[in-house]
C-alpha cells in the first residue's frame, strides 16, 4: 500500500517536472505520425512520419499544411475556415477526434503527434473520409423549421413568431453544431450500428423538437422513435466530451427521450392545449 | 413488423426492470425469515409453493425477468447486423423465447403447487 503511494507521488512528480520542462523549453519540432491510405489506388495503410517546425501557436492543422507544402505534397486533407466554424478538418489526433485547427501541438503531450482519420466513416484517402451516411442522418431529421402557420405564399400572413428568452435557451446550445462529425465518430453505438443516426441528427432532432416555432414535433419523434432511433444510445457521454463548440448532444437525447416517455413537461402541447380551450371558450 | 413503437416498448422494458428489482429484493428478504440453509431445503422451498402470495410473487418475477431479459438481448442483438430479415428474426425468436420461459416457468409453479393435480 505505501509502496503504491510512493510510487503514485513519484510519478505525479515526474508529470510536473515535465510539464514544467515543457513549459520552459517549449517545442522547437514535432514528428507527425500521419495514416497514409489510398484503397483505390491499391495503396496499403501505413503511418509516414515527416518532422516538422512548431512555434507556441501552430495547431495541428498549421503543421499538416506545412508538411503537405515543403515535405509531401501528396498528403490528403480536408479543411477550408481553419477557425473551427466550418467542421471540414476533424480527424482523430493522438486516438481522440478533434479538430485540426483547434488544436495546438503545444496542448499535446510527447514530441509525436499521431494524426489518424475519422472513425467510423468511410474512409476515402489519407485523413479524408466520407460523410454521405452522416449528412444523410442529419437530413432524415428534417433540420428545418416546419410552421403551417407561416405560409411564406401568403403575404399578409406573414407575421413575426415571438420567442422569450427562455424558450430561446431551451435550444440555442444545440444550434451551435456545425457538422464536424467529431461526436459521430466517438460514439460507441454508431460504430456497431450503421442505422443509428448518431448523435448529431439526435441533438438536431431535439433542437427542432423544442422549438416553440416548430409545429412538426410528432413526425420528427417518429423517426427517432425507431428500432435503430434513440433508444439505442448507450449514454457513453463520449459525443459531448469531444463537441469541440461546447454542445452537449448526450443531453439533448436524454431529454428527447424524456419527452417521449412522457416525463419530461410538453410545454408546446399544454400551449396548444390552452390555446384550442380558449378558442372553445370564444 | 411493428405492433408496438419503440418507446412504447422500452417503457415496458424500464418498468418491469423497477417492478423486478422491487419484487426480487422481497423474495431475497424471504430468504432472510429463517437461517438462510434451511430456506433452501426441500420442504421449505415446496411449502413455499403451496403459498398462493409467495406463487404469485414467483410468477411476478418470472414475467417481469422473461419481458426484461428478453427485450434486453433483442436490443443487443439488433445492434450486431442491420437488415430486415434480421431483426425481425430476433424480434420473433425472443418473443417466442420469452413466451416459451414464462410458459415452463408457470408450468413448473402449477406442478409444484399442485393445483389442478390433486
Amino acid at each position: 500500500m505505501t509502496e503504491q503511494v510512493i510510487e503514485k507521488i513519484e510519478t505525479m512528480d515526474k508529470k510536473r517536472a515535465r510539464e514544467k520542462h515543457e513549459k520552459e523549453h517549449p517545442k522547437s519540432s514535432v514528428t507527425l505520425k500521419i495514416y497514409r491510405a489510398n484503397r483505390l489506388a491499391g495503396e496499403r495503410a501505413h503511418y509516414d512520419s515527416i518532422e516538422v517546425p512548431v512555434q507556441r501557436w501552430t495547431t495541428v492543422l498549421d503543421a499538416l499544411l506545412y508538411a503537405k507544402e515543403y515535405k509531401d505534397a501528396s498528403i490528403g486533407i480536408r479543411y477550408s475556415c481553419r477557425m473551427a466554424s466550418c467542421g471540414s478538418c476533424g480527424m482523430k489526433i493522438n486516438g481522440i477526434p478533434r479538430l485540426a485547427c483547434y488544436t495546438k501541438v503545444s496542448e499535446l503531450e510527447g514530441s509525436t503527434i499521431t494524426v489518424e482519420p475519422l472513425a467510423n466513416f468511410p474512409h476515402i484517402r489519407d485523413l479524408v473520409t466520407d460523410f454521405s451516411q452522416f449528412f444523410a442522418h442529419h437530413r432524415d431529421m428534417q433540420p428545418y423549421i416546419q410552421n403551417e402557420q407561416a405560409d411564406i405564399k401568403d403575404m399578409n400572413k406573414l407575421s413575426e413568431f415571438m420567442q422569450s428568452p427562455e424558450d430561446l435557451d431551451k435550444f440555442l446550445q444545440f444550434s451551435y453544431c456545425i457538422k464536424c462529425g467529431l461526436c459521430y465518430s466517438a460514439c460507441p453505438t454508431v460504430a456497431t450500428d450503421t442505422k443509428f443516426p448518431g448523435p448529431q441528427a439526435l441533438s438536431q432532432a431535439y433542437r427542432y423538437f423544442i422549438d416553440n416555432r416548430d409545429t412538426a414535433g410528432k413526425e420528427r419523434t417518429k423517426i427517432v422513435d425507431d428500432r435503430h432511433g434513440i433508444w439505442r444510445c448507450h449514454f457513453a457521454g463520449s459525443c459531448s466530451s469531444v463537441c469541440p463548440k461546447g454542445v452537449d448532444p448526450a443531453l439533448g437525447i436524454q431529454l428527447l427521450r424524456g419527452h417521449l416517455l412522457g416525463f419530461s413537461k410538453n410545454e408546446k402541447k399544454n400551449a396548444e392545449l390552452k390555446e384550442r380551450l380558449k378558442r372553445e371558450g370564444d | 413488423m411493428t405492433m408496438l413503437r419503440e418507446s412504447q416498448i422500452m417503457k415496458i422494458h424500464y418498468i418491469t426492470g423497477i417492478a423486478a428489482l422491487f419484487v426480487v429484493a422481497v423474495h431475497i428478504i424471504m430468504r432472510l425469515i429463517m437461517p438462510y440453509d434451511m430456506s433452501l431445503e426441500y420442504e421449505n422451498v415446496i411449502a413455499n409453493y403451496h403459498n398462493i402470495p409467495y406463487v404469485i410473487l414467483l410468477e411476478s418475477i418470472l414475467v417481469l425477468i422473461a419481458i426484461h431479459g428478453f427485450n434486453g438481448l433483442r436490443v443487443i442483438l439488433l445492434e450486431l447486423r442491420q437488415s430486415k430479415a434480421w431483426e425481425d428474426g430476433v424480434t420473433i425468436l425472443t418473443i417466442a423465447a420469452m413466451m416459451g420461459v414464462i410458459a415452463y416457468g408457470t408450468r413448473t409453479i402449477i406442478v409444484v403447487n399442485g393445483m389442478g393435480f390433486e
